[in-house]
Formats: structure tokens, C-alpha cells, sequence
């Protein structure tokens, strides 16, 4: 739109960096907070001005955690992190892709049972069948592992049903050239299927990532042992007791770090993640 | 290159049947065109030829070998679809070398091929583009390519001309013509319209709601139409239908006016028969025939020739005359049918009486 209304700009201006503002302060306040010294941020008011124990907090927490919560290293907590949520959004993009082929091209006998029964299971979130899940989990001994992390939240309706969707505007003709050319399933699915999802792809890995790396209440119940904290879990675990025993610039710098890298994540394929909500290329 | 049959063919979905019982040959070389309304199933045909349909009952043959049972990618068959069906990822080479890189041909192999279609189709200069960078009239020419390269037995083409536009049409169906008569390759050919069925067919099939209405030379049919069906969908503007009661040694269509039948199908008065003229089959004025006197209702001037709309009896009539004699809408009109050109139907059959 083409206007030209000085106050109506302002005005506009005014709301939207107001909202910046809003989202933004709490951020840099937890920055500042994560260079500071414990006093300096106990004192009222806080400053609001970076203090000068950036290397030496962050040098903390990365190699020796908190002093009197959870003593696990932040490295080990990120990394433990970057394996679940890597592993649940590729899982997740590899078994709901393959799920949604076999309903879009293949006829097989209660085919569309199956894929109501998949659909079905977004109404129920992973807090519904947490206890259940927890006992399955146990009983195969992958509590404390990276795959007891990963495994239980694999399976995704939500995908499954992007990936048919989109299946679905591929043109028949599409899959009847390619069996004239020659082209098995199997065939089809890599040369033709798998890359005209990439954008597709892209995107659900941007929001699986985060999904994934936000994960809390799951670990929360699985982890028992530090070497497996997630870093979410690690800012729990700081938090010990009453306020004036938690190390707040501590807990602050592993805040920055466990945010870090979903927004990365953002920022580095933000052009795909756009590209793959938008545009299909057929 | 291949004959193809089909014999006592048959295809059902669930309880309908929207083949009947079809025979149809198709010579080696030989270019024929299935034309018919849409929905009529010449595309179902096609599709069974090709084998990503299974015919219920009946055999299908290509090059004298029984194919019911054969994968589509057995079949030595390449398909043209309406929607061009690029794989939209690859580029114009990667598209026409797919199904030769699937039959693991040698890659200089592969190179020759790709070269000789781009040059008969003139994409060599498009060979790295994607199709998306192609306008309608290259990719459907990729297509085609796709199919050439394989060297098949037969092309089945599926309304490949229908999404381009009307200039392009032209030009496409002539070079669609140019490639047959290069490569001489049995060729079935799928379309709505009739004057691509015209221009391109060596014989043509046409179809009607899951029935060979009648197949042959595109004039043969125009000239011979076997049934009301045949005759009204061939020609265009298409003929004018008259409905009337055999009275005596002619047809009576209304007005007083009795259209005379010729000797060998006379018979029983009081019979219901439809007279078929074509609109180029009247002149004006006294040209021998019956004489129509007509009130014009709209003149659509052509340049070369006028359509005149008028409606007699009930029925609405299309007369083509030359374009520089044009009466005005309104105006009194008399024409009359070229001798020996009206058609005769039994009304309640569609079959043509005499033929």
C-alpha cells in the first residue's frame, strides 16, 4: 500500500518499536545480569549496563557448572541438548516423510485407518501419555541415554500430515512419468519426492529443532544423572533453593548460551524456512 | 515401432463401465487420434495402453505381444501428459536423461540421444535451463523429447496441446506433424478438440461416452459421419439437425418443407428421422436442393465467409455464406442444401439410415 499519512506512520512506528522494546529489554537484561558479579546484581537497582565478568562467568559455567546447584559442566549439557534436538527433528523428518509417502501413493488395505489414527495423536500431547511413555521407557533400560531423550518424541503426526499435504499437490502425472521412465518407489521417492520436499524440509527442521531443544518436562523426568542434564534442565537444576542461594549470574550466562543456538538455527536458514512456507516448486 | 490392439477391452470402475466393449487396431506408423467429448474415456484407453490403467476384460497387444500383465516401463511406450509432467528439479537435459540413466544406458549413449531430440525439437540451447524457466511451448517440446529419447515402440500423447495457448496450439500440432513424418513412430493421440483430430490423424477414433462411435480418415468421417454423435461433433460450426417424420419419398421438417431422401432409404412412412445439413452445405439462394426460408437472428462476420444464425421450426440453424453477399440481422433470407448433402439419422438410434 502506497499512503501517505505522517501521523498514521508514526503512530505505527511508535506501537512496533514499543513491541521491539518489550521483547528485546528482558533479553539484554539477561545478558547484562550474565556479566556480572553476584553482588552487583543482588544491589537495587540492578545495573543496567554490561559489568566487566563475562569471560570469567561463562568461562565458569561452561567448564565447571554452578557452584552450589547443579555442579555439571554447561558444555556437556549443550551438547547434550544439540544430540536431542537434532535427533528429534531429523527422526522426526525422516519417519513422518516416509509415513506420509506410503499414505499418499501407495493403496493398501486400511490406508486411511492409518492415517486417521496417525492424525488422531496430535490431540494428544506428550504431557497426556507422559506416565505411560515414562514406564515403556524404563522398561527398555533408555532412561539416562541420549535415545530415551530422543527416541519418545520422534513420532509426529504434525509432519506427517505437512508432508502429506504437500504430497498431495505433487501432480499425479508426475509419479506416472516417472513409472514409464522406470522409476521403482523407491526411485521416485529419491530423485523426484526427496527434492522437491527440501524446502519443505527446511522448514520443519527450523521448527523441530526448537521444538526439541525446548524440550523440558520430558528430561525433567528422564534424567536423573548430571551427565545427561539437557540445558534446559541445567537452569532448573541452578535454581537449588531460596533467592539469595542461587548464583543469578551464572544461571544467566547459561541462559544466553542454551538460547543461543535455536537462534542460530533461525538466523542461518531463516531464507529456507520463509522459502519453504511459501513457495512450492513444481 | 509397433501394432497395437486392443480386443474386446473392457474397463470398469467399481459397478460402472465406462468402456464398452472396444476393438481398435492401430497400424505400425501410423498416427491416429482418439477424439471425443471430456469424460467420454479416450483417455482411459490411452491410459490402459500405457498401463497405468488395468482393463478389465480384453487383451491389449503392442507389437503382437500381450502387454495386460506388463509394467508401464516394459512396454517400449513414452507418454506426452497435458500438464508437461517435467520433473520440475532437473534440468531440461537431467529430464530427458532420467529414464535412460534408469535403464543404465552408457552415458555417451545417453549424450547422443539427448543431442539428436534436442536438435529435431531445437532445445539445444535450453539444455541447462529448468522447466520452470521454460515457457509452455519448450517444455511441452521437453516432453516430447523425453519421449523421443527413449526410442520407443509407440508415443501416447494426452492432450498435450490443450494448456498452451491458440497460437501456439497451431504451431505445436504443426510440428507435431513434422515429427511423425521424421520419425514414423506409431503415435495415439489423445484430444478434445476435432480440429487437431482433423490436421493430425491418419485415422481417427472417435468416442462417445465409452463407445467407438466410428473410426477412420478424418474426411472419410467428415464426409460419412456413421451416427448423429459422429455428425455433430466433427465440423465445425457443427451440422444443423432438423428433426422431422418420413412422409412418402421424403422428410418433413416443418413449415411444409419436405427434405426428398434419396432412393435406397425409402421406406415406411411416419418414421421419425433426423436431416443433417452442414453449414457450408447451404448457398444462398436456389442452389437445387430444398429451399429454407430463413429470418436472420445474428450475422457473425468472418471476414471470408458469415455465419448466419436463424432459428426454423423449433431448431436452431447455422449457414455459412460467403463474407461479402451478408444480409442484415432481421432480414428475410432464402438458402438452400447443395444437393446431395443433407444426412439422414433415425432419431431415435443416432444411426445414419443407408450408410
Amino acid at each position: 500500500m502506497v499512503e501517505n499519512r505522517p501521523v498514521r506512520d508514526v503512530l505505527a512506528h511508535a506501537v512496533l518499536i514499543t513491541g521491539v522494546l518489550l521483547v528485546a529489554f528482558p533479553l539484554w537484561v539477561t545478558f547484562v545480569a550474565s556479566t556480572l558479579t553476584f553482588e552487583q546484581i543482588v544491589t537495587v537497582p540492578m545495573p543496567l549496563w554490561p559489568g566487566d565478568h563475562f569471560l570469567a562467568n561463562y568461562t565458569q559455567v561452561l567448564t565447571a557448572g554452578s557452584e552450589k546447584g547443579s555442579s555439571a559442566p554447561v558444555s556437556t549439557m549443550l551438547v547434550n541438548s544439540l544430540i536431542m534436538a537434532l535427533s528429534i527433528a531429523t527422526g522426526k523428518i525422516a519417519i513422518s516423510i516416509l509415513s506420509a509417502f506410503a499414505i499418499v501413493y501407495f493403496r493398501f488395505p486400511g490406508r486411511s485407518f492409518f492415517f486417521w489414527s496417525v492424525f488422531v495423536t496430535l490431540m494428544l500431547p506428550v504431557e497426556v501419555r507422559i506416565i505411560p511413555t515414562f514406564k515403556v521407557a524404563s522398561d527398555l533400560g533408555i532412561l539416562n541415554t541420549h535415545v530415551g531423550l530422543a527416541l519418545p518424541l520422534i513420532a509426529s503426526a504434525t509432519a506427517t500430515f505437512l508432508f502429506r499435504q504437500f504430497f498431495m499437490t505433487i501432480p499425479d502425472e508426475l509419479a506416472e512419468a516417472a513409472r514409464i521412465d522406470g522409476a521403482g518407489p523407491v526411485r521416485f521417492f529419491i530423485d523426484v519426492v526427496l527434492p522437491l520436499s527440501k524446502t519443505h524440509m527446511a522448514a520443519l527442521f527450523v521448527i523441530l529443532f526448537i521444538y526439541g531443544w525446548n524440550q523440558y518436562l520430558w528430561p525433567l523426568l528422564i534424567t536423573t544423572s548430571e551427565s545427561m542434564y539437557t540445558v534446559v534442565i541445567g537452569i532448573k537444576r541452578m535454581i537449588a533453593g531460596g533467592d539469595a542461594s542461587n548464583e543469578w549470574h551464572l544461571i544467566m550466562a547459561t541462559a544466553m548460551m542454551a538460547l543461543m543456538p535455536p537462534a542460530l538455527v533461525v538466523v542461518l536458514m531463516q531464507k529456507w524456512f520463509v522459502k519453504g512456507l511459501v513457495e512450492t516448486e513444481k | 515401432m509397433a501394432e497395437i490392439s486392443l480386443q474386446g477391452v473392457t474397463k470398469s470402475f467399481g459397478k460402472t463401465e465406462v468402456i464398452h466393449t472396444t476393438d481398435i487396431t492401430i497400424n505400425d506408423g501410423e498416427f491416429v487420434v482418439m477424439v471425443g467429448p471430456s469424460g467420454c474415456g479416450k483417455s482411459t484407453i490411452l491410459r490402459m495402453i500405457a498401463g497405468l490403467e488395468t482393463s478389465t476384460t480384453g487383451e491389449i497387444r503392442i507389437a503382437g505381444k500381450r502387454v495386460n500383465e506388463v509394467e508401464p516401463k516394459d512396454r517400449n511406450i513414452a507418454m506426452v501428459f497435458q500438464n508437461y509432467a517435467l520433473y520440475p528439479h532437473m534440468s531440461v537435459y537431467d529430464n530427458m536423461a532420467y529414464g535412460l540413466k534408469i535403464r543404465k544406458l552408457a552415458k555417451d549413449d545417453i549424450e547422443r540421444r539427448v543431442q539428436r531430440a534436442a536438435k529435431i525439437l531445437e532445445l539445444g540451447q535450453y539444455l541447462k535451463r529448468k522447466p520452470r524457466e521454460l515457457s509452455g511451448g519448450q517444455r511441452q517440446r521437453v516432453a516430447m523429447g523425453r519421449a523421443i529419447v527413449r526410442e520407443p515402440a509407440a508415443f501416447l500423447f494426452d492432450e498435450p496441446l490443450s494448456n498452451l495457448d491458440a497460437k501456439l496450439r497451431v504451431q505445436m500440432r504443426l510440428e507435431i506433424q513434422k515429427l511423425h513424418r521424421e520419425l514414423r513412430t506409431t503415435s495415439v493421440y489423445v484430444t478434445h478438440d476435432q480440429v487437431e483430430a482433423m490436421t493430425l490423424a491418419n485415422r481417427m477414433i472417435v468416442i462417445n461416452a465409452g463407445v467407438v462411435e466410428q473410426i477412420g480418415a478424418p474426411l472419410e468421417v467428415y464426409d460419412n459421419p456413421a451416427s448423429l454423435f459422429v455428425a455433430g461433433f466433427i465440423g465445425s460450426p457443427s451440422m444443423n439437425f432438423l428433426p422431422g417424420l418420413r412422409s412418402g419419398d421424403g422428410v418433413e421438417v416443418g413449415e411444409g418443407l419436405v427434405v426428398p431422401l434419396p432412393p435406397e432409404i425409402r421406406g415406411s412412412a411416419g418414421e421419425q428421422v433426423t436431416v443433417g445439413v452442414r453449414p457450408e452445405h447451404f448457398v444462398a439462394g436456389d442452389g437445387g436442393g430444398p429451399r429454407f426460408k430463413l429470418r436472420v437472428d445474428t450475422v457473425e462476420a468472418l471476414g471470408a465467409d458469415s455465419l448466419l444464425h436463424a432459428g426454423f421450426n423449433g431448431s436452431h440453424l447455422v449457414v455459412r455464406i460467403e463474407g461479402h453477399s451478408t444480409p442484415r440481422a432481421g432480414s428475410e433470407f432464402e438458402v438452400s442444401v447443395l444437393p446431395g448433402k443433407a444426412y439422414f439419422f433415425d432419431t431415435g438410434t443416432g444411426k445414419r439410415l443407408g450408410a
